[in-house]
């Protein structure tokens, strides 16, 4: 019995990971009433949500009384170039305001109105000012006070607690399985239902503002028990990443920078995005200077500035800035709020940004301007729900925030991650609960399942390759960077494919020193498996999707293809390979395809 | 720049024991202190372990001893150092070692847990949560803690005085009550904990923590010694207990 032999855990729900989408997830589930558990790699506190800036989106109407879930709608669905599951993104806009006045609730502190109320800041993509926010912590302000409500309700946390298998009894959740970083030995849980909220797999690429957690694991645990992957083609650029001194290369900037009047720059001292407006947003786009810069203080008579076009945009831009000579030495662009608002009013709004320039590039924001470039920021894509309830394809497999894919389509608008974590990470707790409950069967552990899990994640001790983790995953790395970025091409996607293949072959050989206790070089080599399949998958899918759009461009196919404009590419394994399908995205209703069509 | 070669030296070993091993390592331009012990990590000693998670200061994950001085590994720049210093790097000293640089940080977990949640009063009429930015400046300020621990780490009653945890929260604790006691919606009371289990007593405010916080947090000024002052007009007020006095007598 792998229960006799391994320390065992029996719950009704195991939330994986512990950001915004898990705590908000395990907060739900656990005042349903069923005995449920949050498991977390990291310290509570530390998941990637702490890192995001912005804000959090969500149609309050408390800058703009005209603003509402409709408009969020449609700016949702544009900025994900229709591609978006239009059910998510209808219950996400109009579910938002109420998740975030329940933050609140629980003691969070957003800026304030003059009238006392939440203010709304200006972000890409939205078309009123709409995103509520602490300075740029927002992140840090909503994972804190999650943490607290968690803590204080008395959720079982385990911690620094690695779980990277799902068990399945009949292709239902039975389990999950992992290890302790601290110890190294291995935890079982047995479950009636899995949340997976692990975020993305960002760490694939080289330039990233992701951090060592996001390999890929909860689109790699739902894989390998079949559960349907879709739109991981769509990987999100995010436009200002740090790009000198090399050490901190792909540390966000926060769009709230340009939100907040900063804009873009090339080394001719040229507003450059004006140049860049697609035919698609031309109608809601200022095209001169004047009207832009009216327009952060006037929204009624003035349209938005390109600076806030969307993220796929603004990245592209600035490729091809960098490309036709007008970048700067170290391969950015300039961001410069320094000329164009008062320092005080700079240290005030984007404190984090002031403190991060200043100590890691000696760059004062107030008096010059940001250098900034692409960086890896955000998977679109993910594993396959269903919109209201969160289930994937796997029965007793949930999954919500990065890691599901649907919302965000093609492109995600900045600050809809945060209230995309609230939203479906409430409802993810709230339908695994309803499934706990209305499931009766008995579930029992495959012992031969776990054994064999047991013994791969032990090979790297035993191995007699030579193969450095490290290495691999520098490498893996450096071939996303090169052969799978911002901008395409099939002969690159197949290069990459073929190079993921002697990855995977490498990694079977890799050898770790040392032994299980706190072992950062064993757990890489975990992790390896699951930073190869999400590469493998996005890659895979970018081949499948022979057009440009969104976070997907093509070289060699420029333009959007209205074929494509109708299917979601989907991954799936299949005897142990990841296999392709494109599939009709889901019809929308007319009264919502109205909505679409409104021009202003 | 071409990469330049520094010596660190940097504690390995758990509980039961361990030793400074010496690694030179080559340094590019502008890195800081955790990019070259994952340098260490990724070349010499794969092993090696150390917590980190955003490498830009917003987590708090990768605090250390540098050079004797409690900091984020991650916003240490390199330059910092005199060139052919040698770069010592040991893990916080009032935690338990689990292994090389990670701590065992479960103490301030359990402090977490001790604290009253927050508890906020009714809505206004409207239905509305109205406060004013000139009332939550202060708390937000607090809520600026990246739960580093560098304060905890530093703090001298803690820091040697194992003896003294149970009874003492620590300067994180103390920031995160003043931020529920100052927060304008609360309406907790928070003030039996903070004399009794969190221990507040025992600060004499040396100001250590302050120095530390790599938010730049006042602490002391802001945090301890206003709740100080709370707990002083709340328990030793002569007045009040004057007036306690005669309100008992009359009971």
């Amino acid at each position: 019995m792998a229960e006799a032999k391994y320390e065992t855990h029996e719950y009704d729900v195991v939330v994986i990971g512990a950001g915004g989408a898990g705590l908000r997830a395990a907060v739900e589930a656990s005042a349903q009433g069923v005995k449920t558990a949050l498991v977390c790699k990291s310290l509570l506190g530390k998941a990637h949500t702490v890192m995001a800036e912005g804000g959090i989106a969500a149609a309050m109407g408390n800058v703009y009384p005209e603003d509402n879930w409709k408009v969020h709608f449609r700016d949702t669905m544009r900025g994900g170039k229709l591609l978006n599951n239009w059910r998510m993104a209808q219950i996400h806009a109009q579910e938002a305001p109420d998740r975030v006045l329940e933050l609140e609730e629980w003691g969070a502190l957003f800026d304030r109105t003059h009238d006392g109320l939440i203010l709304q800041r200006d972000f890409g993509g939205h078309r009123y000012a709409r995103l509520a926010h602490v300075g740029d912590r927002t992140g840090l302000e909503m994972i804190r006070t999650l943490q607290q409500h968690a803590v204080h309700k008395g959720i079982d946390v385990y911690m620094e607690c690695n779980l990277q298998r799902l068990l399945t009894d009949g292709g239902r959740i039975a389990g999950a399985f992992g290890y302790w970083r601290e110890s190294g030995k291995f935890i079982l849980f047995k479950c009636k239902a899995v949340v997976l909220a692990t975020g993305g797999g960002g760490k694939a690429w080289k330039v990233t503002s992701n951090s060592w957690e996001y390999t890929g694991d909860g689109v790699t645990m739902a894989a390998d028990v079949g559960a349907d992957l879709m739109d991981m083609e769509f990987m999100q650029f995010h436009p200002t990443g740090m790009v000198w001194p090399p050490s901190v290369r792909g540390i966000l900037v926060t769009e709230g920078v340009r939100g907040d009047g900063g804009t873009l720059k090339n080394t001719e001292g040229k507003r450059f995005m004006f140049n860049y407006i697609p035919d698609f947003f031309k109608a809601e786009t200022a095209d001169t200077e004047k009207e832009a810069d009216a327009w952060y203080e006037d929204k009624r008579n003035n349209r938005r500035t390109p600076d806030l076009l969307p993220r796929d945009e603004v990245a592209r831009a600035i490729n091809s800035e960098v490309k036709a000579g007008r970048g700067t030495v170290h391969g950015g662009v300039f961001l410069d709020i320094a000329s164009r608002r008062p320092a005080d009013y700079i240290q005030k709004r984007l404190p984090s940004m002031y403190h991060q320039f200043k100590e890691l590039a000696d760059v004062d924001i107030t008096k010059e301007p940001m250098e900034v470039g692409p960086t890896c920021h955000y998977s679109m894509g993910g594993v396959r729900v269903n919109a209201d309830t969160t289930a994937t394809t796997v029965p007793g497999l949930f999954a919500a925030g990065e890691v599901a894919a649907g919302l965000h389509g093609a492109n995600r608008l900045g600050g809809n991650s945060l209230s995309d974590l609230l939203v479906f990470g409430r409802r993810a707790g709230l339908y695994a609960a309803e499934y706990v409950k209305s499931f009766s069967g008995a579930l029992t552990i495959n012992h031969d399942q776990v054994e064999e899990h047991a013994r791969t994640m032990l090979a790297p001790f035993e191995s007699k390759g030579s193969e450095n983790p490290y290495t691999i995953h520098a490498d893996l790395q450096q071939t996303m960077q090169d052969l799978v970025g911002i901008i395409r091409v099939e002969s690159e996607l197949k290069q990459a494919l073929e190079i993921i293949q002697k990855l995977k072959q490498r990694s079977q050989r890799v050898r770790v020193e040392g032994n299980r206790h706190y072992n950062p070089g064993w757990h890489l080599a975990l992790d390896l498996h699951s930073l190869l399949t999400f590469a493998e998958a996005a890659t895979l899918a970018a081949i499948e999707r022979k057009e440009s759009r969104g976070g997907h461009t093509r070289d060699d196919y420029p333009s959007t293809d209205a074929k494509f404009a109708k299917v979601n590419v989907v991954v799936r394994m299949k005897n142990g390979e990841l296999a392709l399908s494109q599939e009709p995205l889901p019809e929308m209703p007319a009264e919502l395809k109205a909505l679409l069509e409104e021009n202003k | 720049m071409a990469d330049q070669q520094v010596h660190m030296r940097v504690w390995r070993g758990d509980a039961q024991g361990g030793e400074f091993k010496d690694y030179r390592i080559a340094v590019g331009e502008g890195q800081v202190v955790l990019d070259v012990i994952h340098a260490i990590q990724a070349q010499q000693a794969n092993d090696l372990a150390v917590r980190w998670n955003c490498k830009a200061g917003k987590c708090g994950s990768c605090s250390a001893e540098v050079n004797g001085k409690p900091r984020l590994m991650c916003m240490t720049r390199m330059n910092l150092f005199q060139p052919g210093e040698t770069i010592t790097v040991s893990p916080m000293r009032t935690f338990p070692i689990i292994r090389d640089l990670v701590t065992d940080v479960s103490f301030n977990f359990k402090k977490a847990r001790e604290v009253p949640a927050f508890k906020p009063k009714p809505k206004e009429p409207d239905g509305t949560r109205r406060m004013f930015q000139e009332d939550i400046d202060r708390v937000q300020e607090f809520h600026k803690c990246i739960e580093c621990f560098l304060c905890q780490n530093v703090c001298h009653v803690i820091r040697d005085h194992d003896d003294n945890k149970p009874a003492f929260s620590g300067p994180r604790f103390f920031v995160r009550l003043a931020a529920l006691e100052m927060h304008p919606l609360d309406t907790n009371d928070r003030m039996e904990l903070l004399k009794q289990k969190a221990g507040i007593g025992y600060c004499n405010i040396t100001k250590c923590c302050t120095e530390v916080c790599p938010e730049h947090i006042h602490i002391t000024d802001n945090a301890i010694i206003p709740l100080k002052e709370r707990i002083v007009d709340r328990y030793y007020d002569p007045i009040a207990r004057l007036v306690g006095l005669f309100s008992t007598k009359n009971k």
